[in-house]
């Protein structure tokens, strides 16, 4: 059995697998449009919690949010499905092939067998499609990958049945019911009012203040933690803004391509603006990346060297505190 | 980003032909799609952390063997995870697997419990109880 489903690499999962079975099911949603129409971007640092022995930074919204919002907001209904049980999880799954209906799935990626094996850490919000099934493999689209792959009936238990933060327990999501024309003006100022709301936030941890709050402790990193910690964490900040999809930018790029499309479809000439302005911070977020890369391979032990990168966030963070105020304004 | 900044570094990734899709600007100031093959500040990230895991596995190994560990820390460490993840892998309440990680506790452990742990890391409890038969 396998459905007659294009695949589409795009930058980033959940974007991917929206856009993806939006497409399939003939709308033709951008990645970016997904991404901002679902306000996915945001900035938070989260110190108590820690994943790979070092505190989380997170440069995207919570996992399934994305879909949530864009569906709300563009008008389509999806349905979602946890389970207790595997046999339950995957004769849902099943059935849903068999009417022909590709799905999106929740998954973890330490056990993804064709993923590269440097990428394998204890990651649960992952996104695919199963578009299929012959005999014991599932057909599977990873909208990070170039091209479709496969996963054995065992491999696929595996990885919706992963354990830890964010388990997926079997999470299956797919649309049930379309509009006939998407709204998508009204949903991309939506889009871009939650994002400003989310950057501009007074919560210490969140957004532009998140950002401040990263510089200071990344000051405080050597002293308290010891140069080893340090650059440990340091690794970490830039692993999560490298998450596959950001282009190095934390995914500021997808965002300006965002503001760049909407711009011609709300006809606002502002956003085409702000969209290379946001361009040149992604360029920003790049340039404290490979001078953060710097200080953690040569181990260096410079306590300047941890305040000329805290500087770089401070000055990024100035720069997005303008540039929200300005999105803010220009779609009132 | 341009388009032709769009960085093709080797990364550390064996699988070469994993290319990842990025967002950059054109010549003519339009965003398109570019693939990259990788970019070495991710990279150097990437190894880093391997490098620290290998370093936390070889460290508990050093640790089991003098005694001052159970072999479950051992076999944590090598599958990349941590007190809540193996917690909520085997079952078994975070308190009681960091109990089971003491080598006297571990040594008294009743073959159920040991199963739990040994299935978790795809293993015999044969080489749950010695690190040496395993690699």
């Amino acid at each position: 059995m396998e459905i007659n489903f294009t695949h589409h690499q795009t930058a980033h999962c959940e974007n991917g697998v929206v856009s993806n079975l939006m497409k399939h099911n003939g709308f033709d949603v951008s990645e970016p449009m997904v991404f901002g129409i679902g306000s996915g971007l945001i900035y938070c640092y989260i110190p108590f919690l820690k994943i790979n022995h070092a505190p989380v930074v997170t440069y995207r919204i919570m996992p399934g949010l994305i879909f949530n919002r864009f569906a709300k907001r563009v008008g389509i209904k999806i349905k979602r499905e946890k389970f207790k049980n595997a046999q339950q999880a995957k004769a849902t799954l099943d059935k849903n092939i068999e009417n022909n209906n590709p799905v999106g799935l929740q998954v973890g990626v330490y056990n993804l067998t064709y993923f590269p094996d440097e990428y394998r850490f204890h990651f649960n919000a992952h996104n695919l499609v199963v578009y299929g099934k012959k005999e014991n493999e599932y057909l599977i689209s990873d909208p990070v990958m170039e091209n479709v792959t496969t996963l054995t009936d065992k491999e696929l238990e595996k990885v919706r049945f992963a354990k830890g933060a964010f388990a997926p327990k079997g999470h299956i999501y797919y649309p049930t019911a379309f509009p006939e024309k998407l709204s998508l003006e009204t949903a991309i100022v939506k889009g871009i009012k939650n994002v400003c709301r989310d950057m501009l936030a007074p919560i210490p941890i969140a957004g532009v203040k998140g950002i401040r709050m990263t510089a200071k402790q990344i000051r405080k990193w050597p002293k308290t933690k010891g140069v080893k910690v340090a650059n440990h964490y340091l690794g970490q900040l830039v692993r999560m803004q490298e998450e596959i999809g950001t282009g190095g930018g934390g995914f500021r790029y997808i965002y300006a391509a965002f503001l760049q499309e909407s711009s011609k479809i709300i006809n606002k000439p502002e956003l085409a603006e702000l969209s290379k302005e946001m361009t040149v911070i992604g360029d920003l977020w790049r340039d404290f990346a490979v001078d953060a890369s710097r200080i953690y391979k040569n181990r260096s032990a410079k306590n300047d060297a941890y305040n000329d990168v805290a500087t770089q966030l401070e000055a990024i963070a100035d720069k997005e505190e303008m540039f929200f105020k300005k999105l803010k304004k220009a779609i009132k | 980003m341009k388009k032709k900044e769009v960085p093709q570094d080797d990364s550390s990734i064996k699988d070469s032909k994993f290319k990842e899709l990025c967002y950059a600007v054109d010549e003519d100031g339009n965003y398109v799609t570019a693939k990259s093959t990788g970019w070495s500040p991710k990279t150097i990230a990437l190894d880093n952390a391997l490098e620290d895991i290998n370093e936390r596995v070889a460290n508990a190994k050093q640790r089991v063997l003098n005694n001052e560990t159970s072999p479950i820390e051992y076999y944590m460490e090598l599958h990349k995870m941590d007190l809540p993840i193996l917690s909520s892998y085997v079952g078994i309440w975070q308190w009681r697997v960091k109990r089971h990680l003491k080598p006297k506790v571990f040594q008294k452990l009743p073959e159920k419990i040991l199963k739990k742990y040994a299935s978790v890391f795809e293993i015999s409890i044969e080489e749950l109880k010695n690190i040496s038969n395993g690699n």
